[in-house]
């Protein structure tokens, strides 16, 4: 919990990572593809505040002890819902598993929601794996990547018909939040890769899934914005849009922040650290104390404390079924955190973590 | 190699009569980053130009990051090594995109002339000229925004901008770019043409079309520029200070409320 001015803010973390990217897990013949994606994280911590810098091995591999003191002690997080990146490709025992995410909230009950994934190309073997990682860490919810490299391929796309077999799949499992992740390698490598139509397919055809498009579609922020104004189950992600604007780029954070209020609106914004990438303590901190920076951006909606409230903690804690602490709730005037009648949220509302 | 001229870093006055670099380097101003629409040298991406005795150009780009999108990337190294090859005094152009995942298959590609998918075999299925071609619908939509903005804070009303013609405008560099980038695309860049239009189709914008055109207009700009300054804030953290040749800093931008998109009716009422 975030406390100031006397307001009180239950913050979720919806998405964040738990890596080994050291160089004792880089696949032999697969170093310069490990070593260039985590050399590009680490150019992204750049985007935050000086102070708030690791070197490059400790931000290959953090530990337990870090990520617990960074997310929980030191960043005000209540809940943290772990997204896995696989990349067995080009790490060893992958960069960042369910597993891996498992065993550490397994230590820490309550603290860790855990999140699981799929691949299309996996085909059949991928769908036992699914099953079981939800049996066994009770998963609501997914982190698709779908510019992860498979054997020759280089990605794939949510509508898929090979996707479409495992999103029915999710129903049939109980899953309810899909976080997108769109990266830049995809095959074929002549379309744009960070193309969001396939989400708005599957946001189509699966409308009792949630879409929670991470870091807005970047670099698409305007297709995504259209679509999301026309697929009530699909949510906009602030991973990266905080971390990576609003301190490198105040100005353009400003207004991505008044696009996303007026095409989205607050009910439908979640916010995500992407830690290790960025500490969640700064961009909580900011965010809180943040307003537009002067008076020229006068006529995008205004965020005041109920908003910040619902995209800090409230919208996702709804998305997941936690509970929040009465203290932390809205007063009932300030309206229902993620737009309750359009969302999909997960059946069991008093569902603990 | 000896190397005849070299570049300064930055965009200082070069003056007296342009020497073969400087044509290398205005030739470089012209090749844009696709999805950025803004030029390779603005941006930072030239990491180094020379020019040998014998006239064999050699420019070095940089992206910031190692995975960045290599049919981007792939369209901003061929771009130029076309452009630098067609400069006086250059018999031969070698681009080098350093620093990449895919810098193997893109300049030996480009070298040898192979199109994108003669460089990346089965990962391509076509050449690259949709995507271009989508960019550039991008940039139009983003230059609509450029160009109407201060007419809108000027107290035009959007049914009024529907009225305009690209003729009716004071000349500026903004508008010429705009023009320019709807006769890449086919869409009619005269002076008859009107301001507003479809950008995939070259229709006038329909009034009751308007506000949503010129919202996808404004938001459109605001993706873009919030993208450049990613891409900058990662180039520096990747190469520190050292600039591009021809690197101009950014600003931030600037920035018009949206109050004048949906003011027609406040207006009208107040008359």
């Amino acid at each position: 919990m975030y406390e100031k001015d006397g307001e009180k803010y239950f913050i979720v973390d919806s998405h964040m990572h738990y890596w080994d990217a050291t160089p004792q897990n880089w696949v032999a013949g697969q170093e310069q593809f490990a070593k260039g994606w985590i050399e590009c994280f680490h150019a992204y911590q750049g985007l935050g505040p000086a102070e708030t810098h690791w070197t490059l091995e400790h931000f290959e591999g953090y530990t337990e002890d870090d990520l617990m003191k960074d997310v929980f002690e030191d960043g005000y997080v209540d809940v943290a819902v772990f997204q896995p990146t696989y990349l067995k490709q080009w790490y060893t025992q992958g960069f960042n598993t369910t597993e891996r995410n498992g065993a550490l909230a397994d230590k820490h009950p309550g603290k860790f929601i855990v999140n699981t994934r799929f691949d299309p190309r996996e085909g059949d073997p991928g769908f036992k794996q699914l099953e079981e990682n939800v049996a066994r860490y009770g998963s609501k919810g997914l982190k698709l990547y779908t510019a992860e490299w498979f054997g020759d391929s280089r990605g794939w796309k949510l509508s898929d018909p090979e996707a479409y077999r495992y999103f029915d799949k999710c129903q049939e499992l109980g899953i309810k939040n899909v976080h997108v992740h769109k990266g830049p390698t995809i095959w074929p490598l002549d379309k744009d890769a960070f193309d969001v139509s396939d989400v708005d397919h599957a946001a189509t055809d699966y409308p009792e899934l949630n879409f929670i498009v991470e870091h807005v579609g970047l670099p698409r922020i305007e297709d995504f914005c259209f679509m999301a104004t026309q697929e009530p189950n699909v949510y906009a992600g602030l991973s990266v849009v905080i971390g990576g604007l609003m301190h490198a780029r105040p100005k353009f954070f400003a207004k991505v922040m008044g696009e996303l209020l007026f095409w989205v609106g607050e009910d439908k914004m979640t916010f995500g650290s992407d830690y290790g990438i960025w500490e969640p303590k700064w961009q909580i901190e900011g965010f809180v104390d943040w307003d537009y920076p002067s008076d020229e951006f006068s006529d995008y909606p205004r965020l005041n404390t109920a908003g910040k409230k619902k995209i800090l903690g409230l919208n996702a804690a709804k998305l997941y079924g936690i509970d929040v602490p009465a203290e932390c709730q809205l007063p009932a005037e300030a309206g229902t955190p993620a737009a309750e009648d359009d969302a999909r949220l997960v059946d069991d509302a008093s569902a603990t973590v | 190699m000896t190397v005849l001229e070299t570049a300064p870093a930055g965009r200082g006055a070069r003056p007296g009569r342009p020497t073969v670099v400087d044509r290398v380097l205005a030739a470089l101003d012209t090749v844009r980053d696709p999805e950025l629409d803004e030029p390779v040298t603005v941006l930072g991406f030239v990491a180094s130009t020379a020019v040998s005795c014998d006239g064999v150009a050699t420019v070095h780009l940089r992206l910031p990051t190692y995975f960045c999108a290599p049919n981007f990337a792939f369209l901003m190294v061929a771009d130029a090594f076309d452009a630098v090859s067609a400069v006086p005094g250059v018999s031969r152009a070698e681009v080098v995109l350093d620093d990449h995942f895919a810098a193997a298959e893109i300049n030996g590609g480009v070298a040898a002339r192979a199109g994108f998918v003669g460089s990346f075999g089965d990962q391509a299925a076509a050449e690259l000229d949709d995507l271009r071609a989508d960019f550039l619908r991008k940039a139009v939509l983003a230059g609509t925004d450029r160009v109407c903005r201060p007419l809108l804070t000027a107290g035009r009303t959007p049914a009024e901008l529907a009225e305009l013609t690209l003729g009716d405008l004071p000349a500026a560099p903004e508008l010429d770019r705009l023009r320019a980038r709807r006769a890449e695309l086919g869409l009619p860049a005269g002076d008859a043409a009107p301001l507003l239009v479809d950008p995939a189709t070259g229709a006038p914008v329909e009034p009751g079309a308007l506000p949503l055109h010129l919202g996808r207009a404004r938001v459109t700009r605001v993706s873009l520029e919030a993208n450049g300054g990613v891409c900058r804030g990662m180039l520096r953290s990747r190469y520190g200070d050292v600039p591009g040749r021809g690197e101009v800093p950014d600003d931030g931008g600037t920035f018009i409320p949206l109050a004048v998109l949906t003011a027609d009716a406040d207006r009208e009422t107040d008359r």
